[in-house]
């Protein structure tokens, strides 16, 4: 195999130098047409926030270098050489794509087992089938990338518990209420922390999202954003009894939320149990209101805690995801061998051999009847035949001059004959 | 009851409620059907291991206290699929299946031969029989819903959720579960008594109820009428509620071995 890679991610580079050499979806179509004329047989390009990495089977016979790639990287990003130098990492063969499958696993996010990544790796390869940039090397360890991703993701919890303070507030609502599309959710505050909060809270359906904040321009332009309502600080009280979940995330001296005016909320529901979830500081809730029944309050503290544990929990995970990776690895290394043409040629054999047999028995009655000679005969003809046919197939596929060529041969061999693609 | 069955039965209620608890703490290699199915099998050779009770003993399985429990248990369990089924939630089943297991087992035994009345033999008498014993696996089972209910509020409120309350259903779906069950229970078991005391009239001409069997079922079924009451109402919802329908899963208990041991003489009418 001939595959190399060559990237930065978050890492190795810092943001600003990431930012700079990431390809938006126009530029990685450019540079794909440019490296596939002039550089590489086969290429996928894969960019998120966090990384640019090239995977390239090169165009140039023998095992390929990477100074031709380095290259383009610092021209067509207009960056100086110097810039990249001890940024860029650079991985041949099997590291390539071990470190693929680790990428697809969510296992070198920033965020430990996220799970956009997967996604990413899937439209990087989608798209670099519709720009017919793809050939039998990159789409073999790209489907098999994907399978590990979607196995990880399956067998393991990496990607399970949450590890933001917003995810991990709105998880615990969820045992709380079974579904957000039958919930109403107020948010206090207009800040970051509240926005990513109303955001989610829109995300997972909730019927309907009010907005207060102590800057009402800016929880207006929030609301509207979202499809939320806004509501002054004077409304408040009055409405405190409607939502079942309340998130309060802004800067004030006094608690916003006293537990006499929660007390009243939950006379008001009947106690139907209210989620709140305080992320101020100072508290935006009065600690006391956590003794009422059927109400369930979290602060920034509790939060964190869930976060670190989940974190560790986590963590935990990396070796079972890693034996994934390691497995699919091994599947991935056993399809190599068998791209050994003679492993393949092995199995074809036998499958002719089978064949020839089965003719045979099934014209038993008639060889029966021809004298001893004739019959070796047609044993020798038919063994000619078949040996006659696999010289053919050896021939061809050592005349392969490339790697995608002699790949694409072994390939058509294995679907004509029904061949085990896996078969070493 | 054969001992093969029941061991097998055994076999796959303990291997069904493995999986349960492997998902239950997260483990996603376990397929998530695998502890179902286990489950459905288990069912299935509980109900082959009480057909051959009865085919012994030339008896139903409720003739004797010990059969009786065996059937309750296997009620229980067909109760606990059917919500399973219905509302798609597995992860309740690390509760339930811990209870089948000593339940198979005690059909093993045989109360000493008391000769059955030819009377017993009707399809209303059986009819009674079997749905109350119905009702009561579906009031067991939403005391076991409830007791899950107890357990991830503690978790919630004390902010533990720890490892496999992420697991757990919301506690709004445990409670669904739970009210489910024991709206299941309390038909089955109105029907049930409506059956058992029609035919008291068949046999005597008249209706009694002053017995201590059908005296712990009316309190059974008013309590459960109060758990349902109570539901909807101001001030119960939620903890209290549950903790009213585990309570009432003793009483449960208590009416199905105590009175059933000691005062079930009071309950024959032939």
């Amino acid at each position: 195999m001939r595959l190399l890679l060559l990237g930065i991610n978050h890492r190795t580079a810092p943001l600003e130098l990431r930012e700079r050499v990431a390809f938006g979806f126009e530029q990685a179509r450019r540079a794909t047409e440019t490296l596939r004329q002039q550089l590489a047989e086969e290429l996928v390009i894969l960019s998120t926030c966090n990384r640019s990495e090239l995977y390239v089977v090169p165009a140039e016979p023998g095992e390929g270098t990477f100074a031709p790639f380095e290259e383009f990287f610092t021209r067509f990003f207009g960056v100086a050489a110097e810039m990249l130098d001890g940024c860029l990492y650079r991985r041949r063969d099997l590291e390539a794509v071990e470190h693929l499958f680790r990428v697809a696993a969510g296992l070198d996010s920033m965020v430990l087992g996220e799970a956009e990544i997967l996604g990413q790796v899937r439209q990087a390869y989608r798209q670099a089938v519709l720009w017919g940039s793809t050939g039998p090397v990159l789409d073999r360890i790209f489907q098999a990338a994907i399978d590990t991703g979607k196995r990880v993701r399956a067998e393991t919890e990496l990607g399970q518990r949450p590890i933001s303070i917003a995810s991990v507030g709105l998880q615990l609502a969820h045992r709380v209420f079974s579904d957000f599309r039958h919930r109403e959710a107020l948010v206090v505050g207009s800040g970051e922390m509240a926005q990513q909060v109303a955001e989610q809270l829109v995300h997972r359906g909730v019927r309907s999202l009010w907005m207060v904040s102590s800057h009402p321009e800016r929880a207006t332009v929030l609301a509207n954003r979202l499809g939320a309502r806004a509501v002054s600080w004077e409304e408040l009280p009055g409405l405190i009894a409607r939502p079942d979940i309340i998130v309060s995330a802004t800067q004030v001296e006094q608690p916003v939320l006293s537990r006499r005016l929660l007390a009243e909320a939950m006379e008001q529901r009947h106690n139907r149990p209210l989620f709140v979830l305080d992320l101020g500081v100072p508290r935006n809730v009065e600690a006391s209101a956590a003794e009422l029944y059927n109400l369930y309050l979290y602060n920034l503290d509790d939060l964190s805690a869930i976060v670190e544990e989940n974190r560790r929990a986590r963590e935990q995970e990396i070796p079972r995801a890693e034996a994934v990776v390691a497995e699919q690895l091994g599947k991935l290394t056993a399809w190599l061998a068998s791209a050994n043409s003679e492993a393949l040629l092995a199995s074809l054999e036998q499958h002719l051999e089978q064949m020839r047999q089965q003719v045979l028995v099934r014209h038993a009655a008639h060889l029966a009847q021809m004298p001893p000679q004739t019959r070796a005969l047609v044993d020798a003809l038919t063994r000619e035949l078949l040996d006659g046919w696999l010289s053919a197939a050896r021939r061809n596929l050592h005349r392969a001059r490339t790697w995608r060529q002699k790949l694409e041969r072994l390939e058509s061999l294995r679907e004509l004959f029904g061949l085990d693609r896996d078969h070493q | 009851m054969s001992l093969g069955l029941t061991v097998a039965t055994s076999v796959f209620y303990a291997l069904s409620l493995l999986f349960y608890i492997r998902l239950a703490i997260g483990d996603r290699r376990a397929p998530r059907s695998m502890a179902t199915l286990l489950l459905v099998i288990g069912l299935a050779t509980q109900y082959l291991a009480l057909l051959q009770r009865s085919h012994w003993v030339h008896s139903v399985p409720y003739d004797d206290l010990y059969g009786s429990v065996s059937l309750l248990g296997w009620f229980l369990g067909v109760i606990y699929l059917g919500l399973e089924l219905f509302y798609r939630q597995p992860a309740v089943g690390m509760f339930v299946v811990p209870l089948l297991l000593p339940l198979n087992w005690v059909g093993l035994h045989r109360a000493g031969a008391t000769a059955a009345s030819a009377m017993t033999r009707g399809n209303l008498f059986a009819l009674h029989v079997t749905l109350t014993m119905f009702g009561y696996a579906g009031f067991a089972l939403a005391g076991l819903l409830s007791a899950a209910f107890l357990i991830e509020a503690h978790g919630l409120r004390g902010h533990r959720p720890g490892r496999f309350l992420w697991r757990l259903p919301p506690l709004e779906t445990l409670e669904l579960l739970s009210r489910a069950s024991v709206i299941v229970g309390l038909l089955a078991v109105a029907a049930g008594t409506t059956c058992g005391l029609l035919w008291q009239y068949r046999l005597q001409g008249r209706i009694l109820v002053a017995d201590p069997k059908v005296i712990a079922t009316l309190v059974l079924s008013g309590l459960y009428g109060l758990y349902l009451a109570v539901w909807g109402a101001r001030n119960w919802r939620g903890t209290r509620a549950s903790l009213l329908c585990v309570l009432n899963l003793l009483l449960v208990l208590f009416s199905y071995t105590a009175v059933n041991l000691y005062f079930s003489r009071f309950h024959r009418f032939f």
